[in-house]
């Protein structure tokens, strides 16, 4: 059986968050999260604010997907990161504009829109923010 | 044509993807003399960009110099011969990457390389008009060179966006005029469901890009009464290096005018985005006071020129985002599989 | 709370089943559970399916009435438990819940999956269900690359080669030689591991889990059926909790403990009424060589950054000081996702029975399994207590 994970509606739902980087930040407990909902994972508050999150961040840790699910084969090897954003937040994404070699632990990266996968050749295309080295540094 | 309200812009910006590869590369592998080819090298877009995503990164450089809210923008349109849907606006798409929207009017249009030109004619009357209050108009193409043909060695990738309302202190320029000439010439084409376009060779010089250009530029010139020599700056569509120097010389332009405007030696044609790139470079540097022709051609045929006046705002705000230079610099060459891989021109079914 | 005891036990080999579907390999275990029990079918009175993907892997969903069908005793009460790769695990929560409760006096639980039928990207695919489709999936990472960005933080922040981490593999192999059920039953050498390809940089593909078809299953009773069982060995589930945590890594503080590890952990051995030092051996979910060290952690044998010691020096050996993985763990054993779980308490319930063969430790009467579904999402701990 072929396990492709395709909706349109869902591309829809969740394009602003995936466009803009769009979290929440709780004002009871004062933290960061992404993406935004209203209850905060951490203190459970019903009324996280959304925020438009900052672009600039640093990775955490990261890996190179060499075994990628259905989707995403013909982009095989690409690099996965976390990376903490300026005000404390962590996301995961994808790095781009960057050779494999090149990364680090700690470097400093930005946010890009682009391109992450396609429901198929004939399917619709779905972008997010991945993350690539400062273009000016 | 001159507008009743004058109209300046608000903010611009660029994009150039990262890889490039060397024409001598192309010349390799299709068995062509080194020596023999149109430009040192061509911009390359990643497996991850398109058309639509680059426009996006050039429409959030305008956004910063502009300094104006997202929401304030009330019209979109794309100008573009590669967006990545054949039904289904790219206009859409970068608004809600930029925040604009959705009270918006937005658009794709198409006219070869000449379409962002025309986006930007196209937002200056509804500035004008009271339409709205800010308009942004975007060119941006990741060119499809067909393997082994004369245009792969230029075909590019890079996009460019400018956001325009009423001319005030707060505009970085603002536009004299503008002149737009038209006419049914068949010089390059791509038929509904093909890959890649045909050109006609020979048929795309004298009859198509330097009469399209010459006749639009030296119109603008006879309407504003002006002459090469009042101007500092000059910007042509540039398929190639050979082209925009010699139309230069046709219209009575000097080396120093057209050097600033003229990048396609070192990242190609970038078709609709080719002579807003070429524009955005003179901003980045030019001088407040300074003149600047900008004259776009795109084929099927027709060009649009505009006359613009540098103000003093864009000496602060320029600095505001990556500059077109920026981009140039940063480069990552790649050989000839990798760019085949990246341009998807390897079977894979 | 009534006592529940585990009175039955049995299991297929794991392997690339290509003649075997997922109906038959859970009918198969569950028969060998029942024989082993001694029980007849009608006994049961409800079965709990651990499965995580047979949906997208299969297209078959509804796993409780297709075995009850498939057993020939329709009518009992059956469903699925999901909890991605701690189904199993969870899944004898369930049925531990529902004998502990009074409700029910003998219970069938049986952990499946069948994951060979599908090419490696679909695998991956449905494996990353594990984590969040919207946010994480969407990004293309992969199951496995997930647990490379905990591998690689690990080995940055404690300054731990690979080396030391993959030994875990090596341990898991050696013991996996004894285990008629288990899917490798060589040893591996840490070289062979080490030069094994990528598979999410630095996860290389000898430290992963292998892909397996397999079935598990186990037998609850209470008290009053035990009575009418005659059994001469009798394992007690004394302690069954589960906890869960945030379902992606980027929420947590630090990413480099499962911290639902911790509190399953405290509230099973709280349950059973016993301490950490009463525990005589651990299976733990070694999906990868990473958690494997990770979980020896979380569970207070060793400080945080320095799990892979017990490794090296041999602590983790059926005579050391923490017996772990005894029966070849996931890496060796095999790892059929939503059935690892049962065999994990399987394996212990053999231990705590005295049927180990080469593998036994010696005086067993207390051990635990440490289920985790995703990276950490939820975490389950079963533990059983020899009574006789």
């Amino acid at each position: 059986m072929s396990v492709k994970v395709r909706s349109v509606p869902r591309v829809w739902r969740e394009r602003k968050i995936k466009y803009r980087l769009i979290g929440g930040k709780c004002p009871n407990c004062g933290k960061s999260f992404y993406p935004y909902r209203d209850n905060c994972p951490y203190c459970g508050f019903k009324g996280a604010k959304e925020v438009e999150l900052p672009r600039e961040g640093k990775v955490i840790t990261y890996t190179v997907i060499r075994a990628p699910p259905a989707d995403f084969t013909q982009y095989a090897p690409y690099p996965i990161a976390l990376v903490e954003l300026k005000d404390g937040t962590r996301v995961i994404a994808q790095l781009t504009d960057v050779n494999i070699e090149d990364i680090r632990t700690g470097m400093s990266v930005e946010a890009v829109f682009r391109k992450y996968r396609e429901q198929g050749e004939d399917g619709i295309i779905e972008y997010g923010m991945k993350f690539r080295p400062l273009l000016k540094s | 044509m001159k507008t009743n309200n004058e109209v300046g812009i608000a903010g611009y910006g660029a994009y150039v993807p990262l890889y490039r590869i060397r024409d001598e590369e192309i010349a390799r592998v299709w068995g062509r003399e080194r020596s023999r080819v149109p430009i040192i090298e061509k911009s390359v877009p990643g497996m991850d960009e398109d058309s639509l995503t680059m426009a996006v990164e050039a429409g959030l450089n305008a956004l910063r110099r502009a300094e104006i809210e997202a929401n304030r923008i009330g019209v979109v349109f794309v100008g573009s011969e590669s967006p990545p849907y054949a039904v289904k606006p790219s206009a859409t798409v970068i608004a809600e990457a930029l925040g604009i929207g959705p009270k918006i009017v937005a658009v794709d249009m198409e006219f070869a390389c000449r379409a962002g030109t025309t986006a930007m004619q196209s937002v200056i009357g509804m500035v004008s008009s009271g339409m709205i209050e800010a308009g942004m108009a975007i060119g941006t193409d990741t060119a499809q060179g067909r393997p082994s043909d004369e245009l792969e060695y230029t075909a590019a990738a890079g996009a460019a966006a400018f956001i325009l309302i009423r001319k005030s202190k707060k505009t970085l320029a603002f536009f004299e005029g503008s002149y737009s000439y038209v006419t049914d010439t068949p010089d390059f084409w791509r038929r509904e469901g093909e890959r890649f376009p045909h050109h006609a060779f020979r048929f795309t010089g004298k009859p198509a890009y330097f009469r399209h250009i010459y006749e639009a530029s030296k119109g603008l010139m006879e309407e504003l009464g002006l002459k090469p020599s009042d101007f500092d700056h000059v910007v042509f569509h540039q398929p190639n290096v050979k082209f925009p120097l010699e139309m230069a010389k046709m219209l009575g332009f000097d080396k120093e005018q057209i050097e600033l405007g003229l990048l396609s030696g070192e990242i190609g044609n970038t078709y609709a985005a080719a002579s807003l790139i070429g524009f955005a470079n003179v901003l980045d540097h030019a001088k407040p006071g300074e003149r600047i022709l900008v004259a776009s051609f795109g084929s099927g045929a027709g060009s649009d020129a505009f006359s613009v006046v540098v103000q003093a705002a864009i000496e602060e705000r320029r600095e505001l985002a990556p500059k077109v230079r920026d981009y140039v610099m940063r480069k990552i060459n790649v050989d000839y599989s990798i760019y085949s891989r990246f341009r998807e021109n390897i079977k894979m079914r | 709370m009534e006592k529940v005891y585990v009175v039955g036990g049995g299991a297929t080999k794991i392997d690339e089943h290509w003649d075997l579907s997922l109906r038959d390999l859970m009918v198969q275990a569950s028969e060998r559970a029942i024989n082993d029990a001694g029980i007849e079918k009608r006994d049961i009175e409800a079965i709990y399916v651990g499965n995580m993907s047979s949906g997208p892997l299969q297209g078959q969903e509804h796993l409780g009435s297709l075995i009850s069908t498939w057993l020939g005793i329709p009518g009992v009460s059956a469903y699925k438990v999901e909890a991605a790769c701690a189904s199993g695990g969870v899944a004898l929560h369930s049925a531990f819940t529902s004998v502990a409760s009074g409700l029910y006096d003998c219970v069938l639980v049986v952990g499946v999956e069948k994951m060979s039928d599908a090419i490696t990207s679909d695998l991956t695919s449905a494996l990353i269900m594990a984590d969040d489709q919207e946010y994480v999936a969407f990004t293309g990472a992969s199951f496995v690359g997930l647990n490379a960005l905990v591998y690689r933080a690990y080995m940055e922040r404690y300054h731990v080669k690979q080396e030391d981490i993959a030994l875990f593999a090596v341990h898991d192999h050696k013991y996996g030689v004894n285990n008629p059920y288990a899917q490798f039953r060589k040893e591996i050498k840490l070289e062979t591991i080490l030069s094994s390809p990528l598979v999410a940089d630095p996860i290389r593909l000898f430290e992963c889990a292998p892909v397996g078809d397999g079935a598990a299953a186990l037998i609850l009773c209470n008290e009053k059926k035990v009575r009418t069982l005659k059994h001469g060995s009798l394992i007690e589930l004394a302690g069954s909790a589960v906890a869960t945590d945030a379902l992606s890594i980027n929420y947590r503080e630090d990413i480099l403990t499962l911290k639902a590890t911790r509190v399953a952990f405290e509230k099973a051995l709280k349950m059973a009424r016993i301490e950490r030092k009463d525990v005589d051996l651990i299976e733990v979910h070694d999906a990868f060589t990473i958690l494997g060290v990770i979980h020896l952690e979380d569970l207070g044998y060793a400080r945080k950054g320095e799990g892979w010691r017990l490794v090296k020096e041999g602590e983790i050996e059926i005579d050391g000081k923490i017996p772990t993985n005894t029966m070849g763990g996931l890496k060796a054993r095999g790892h059929p996702v939503g059935a690892t779980g049962i065999y994990q308490v399987l394996e212990v319930l053999m231990q705590l029975r005295g049927e180990a063969g080469k593998n036994q430790v010696s005086e067993a009467e207390i051990g635990l399994a440490q289920n985790v579904g995703g990276l950490g999402g939820t975490v389950t701990v079963n533990l059983l207590r020899k009574v006789r």
